[in-house]
């Protein structure tokens, strides 16, 4: 399977947001940020996706309206860009709901159905039609005619059919979302349900349009910057498989964006893999069965919102980045606090956590950078004042959470690690049934991480997941482990 | 024998970010489907990226002295195919 394929959507996402913070730094943000669709695709340029530049500057527009943190869906189009940047920099919090969908470039996308091909023999057999409960298929001039009164979209007959001329036509969304969280509606148009929707991410990878955007933060920081705010970054361990640079030279390279100082978010995850390890030593003492983490956002949502039942063998234990930001607001309590995330979910933990003030993802991060001609290559290196574990560097990889809790539980305690590798209807299913039964027949510390690979594997990733392993691996590997140094090497 | 066909694939912050990411798996494909007829390798900066608004041409690849914008793999091996010939 491949993770974080290449995504030619991202390529505009991302120069959207590079000329954005190149107009904030201008004398006439509102201005510039309009002009950022004119200057995408001047006069005479040849639209390379529509129809006609025109549309594709009605669509930059929205992409850059995402860009501002404001929601598509509710901007209306008469709207004055200079407007929509004036209330940008005067609002104090960032919207509720992390995603929007740019919607007009959902029409292109034909509604999922059931599809006859041309590859229809019109045979004698007529599996189709025999199978279909709904009596939706007939045959009309020697070929299957599909009813779309009657079909319920259950397929059925693309599975029976001999020569495989029936399709199911997918809407990539709609089949991304492990909860059933966005739908196209009458119009055709992609909606999120908020109530059911667990931020992970999926359909902005799944869509082909890139339709769907994370409502960016970044005019937000930079404004606290421009204001000379104490502003502080906590980088989460993902962070350091995305750039081409080592972590002090990313260090420093944060700084130069103007930050004040940068913190690990694996130094929170030090604390999380102790409690944790405590808590899970206590739980198996009193006879609980099992225990899964808690430090993934996707899968928080996904406890809370749609398996309650779960709730009592998640652990209590805080995640890495609640620690972190804790840490950082008793060091500094004037710190407006950014935190660095590979994915949508953890905006809305940060929302949920006051510590936390504001969420940046690694696309926006590459952008700044790309925008300040800050190669990241070339800085100098800036060591960090407080060093994490290599257990704790390696949560970004799955299966690297539970390593760690594992390490730090006492021998005579039995530990079998289960590894949820990325959440979807099947793992679902899992994990309900697992709540039910009170027990998973599979191990007793079960690891959930929503993105398949870890974080690493995050929607907003800008390295492809390989080289992103291998250069978050070699950082590991040169960390101090939480074991003795000749158990560390004979475990390796 | 014929001078080899030179690949560089620009590993730079500009060209990262933009989606060079993605095309590392070049270094590994390439040598495995040419042979020594092709010599990839991921290099710093071009400094193609910093003329004016250019970064949104990113990422560039070079082949021999050609210039691929907005390079992806598909465009990079036609380039080869090109040359090989
Ligand atoms: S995949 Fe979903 S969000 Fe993307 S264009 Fe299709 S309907 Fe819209
Ligand atoms: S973020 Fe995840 S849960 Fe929400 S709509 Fe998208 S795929 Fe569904
Ligand atoms: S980063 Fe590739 S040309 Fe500058």
């Amino acid at each position: 399977m491949v993770i974080n394929a290449p995504r030619q959507t991202s390529h505009l996402k991302r120069e959207i947001l590079i000329r954005l913070i190149k107009a904030f730094y201008t004398d006439d943000f509102g201005e510039n940020a309009r002009l950022i669709p004119y200057q995408m695709r001047p006069k005479d340029f040849e639209a390379p996706y529509r129809c006609c530049v025109y549309k594709e500057r009605a669509i930059l527009r929205d992409r850059t309206i995402a860009g501002l943190g404001l929601s598509i869906e509710e901007t209306d189009d008469s709207i004055h860009m200079a407007e929509l940047a004036k209330k940008v920099l005067d609002r104090e919090q960032p919207e509720e709901h992390p995603l929007t969908v740019l919607q007009t470039a959902c029409k292109g996308c034909v509604p999922s159905r059931i599809y006859v091909t041309d590859l229809c023999q019109g045979c004698v057999a007529r599996p189709c039609v025999n199978t279909c409960k709904f009596g939706a298929i007939s045959v009309k001039n020697g070929k299957s005619v599909i009813d779309p009164d009657k079909c319920k979209n259950c397929g059925m007959c693309a599975q029976v059919c001999p020569y495989q001329a029936i399709t199911k036509i997918i809407v990539p969304c709609e089949s991304a979302c492990p909860v059933g969280a966005i739908a196209k509606d009458e119009n055709g148009h992609a909606k999120i349900d908020f109530e059911k929707c667990i931020s992970c991410g999926k359909c902005v990878s799944a869509c082909p349009f890139g339709a769907v955007h994370e409502k960016s933060q970044i005019i937000d920081v930079l404004k606290n910057i421009k204001a000379g705010k104490k502003v502080i970054a906590m980088v989460a361990p993902a962070m350091f498989g995305q750039l081409p640079c080592s972590p002090k030279q990313l260090k420093a390279a944060i700084q130069q964006l103007g930050f004040a100082d940068v913190y690990e978010v694996a130094q929170g995850a030090d604390i999380t893999t102790q409690n944790e390890a405590k808590e899970f030593e206590e739980r198996l003492v009193k006879g609980e069965e099992f225990m899964t983490t808690s430090c993934c956002a996707g899968y928080n949502e996904l406890v809370d919102k749609h398996i309650p039942e779960l709730k009592p063998f998640r652990s209590d234990t805080k995640t890495p980045l609640y620690y972190t930001a804790e840490i950082v607001k008793k060091e500094h309590p004037d710190a407006v606090t950014v935190f660095f995330s590979p994915c949508v979910a953890k905006r809305r933990e940060a929302l949920k956590t006051d510590t936390v003030d504001y969420v940046l993802n690694y696309e926006e991060i590459g952008a700044w950078f790309i925008a300040m001609n800050i190669k990241v290559e070339d800085c100098a290196e800036s060591e960090f004042k407080t060093e994490s574990s290599a257990e704790a560097r390696n949560y970004a990889v799955t299966g690297g959470v539970a390593k760690a809790v594992k390490t730090l539980i006492p021998e005579e305690i039995p530990v079998y690690p289960v590894v949820v590798d990325g959440l979807n209807k099947q793992s679902i299913r899992d994990l309900k049934k697992y709540a039910k039964n009170g027990v998973c027949e599979l191990g007793n510390l079960i690891e959930v991480m929503a993105c398949t690979g870890g974080c690493l594997g995050g929607n907003a990733t800008v390295n492809a997941f390989k080289p992103a392993l291998k250069q978050l691996t070699n950082y590991v590997n040169e960390s101090k482990s939480l074991k003795e140094p000749d158990e560390a090497a004979e475990s390796k | 024998m014929d001078k080899k066909i030179s690949v560089k694939v620009c590993l730079g912050t500009t060209c990262f970010v933009m989606g060079s990411a993605n095309l590392q798996e070049l270094i590994d494909t390439v040598p495995a489907k040419y042979g020594d007829k092709v010599e990839v390798s991921g290099v710093p900066c071009l400094g193609l990226c910093s003329i004016d608004w250019e970064f949104s041409k990113a990422p560039y690849v070079k082949v021999d002295d050609e210039v691929i914008k907005e390079a992806t793999v598909e465009k990079v091996l036609k380039a080869i195919d090109e040359r090989l010939k």
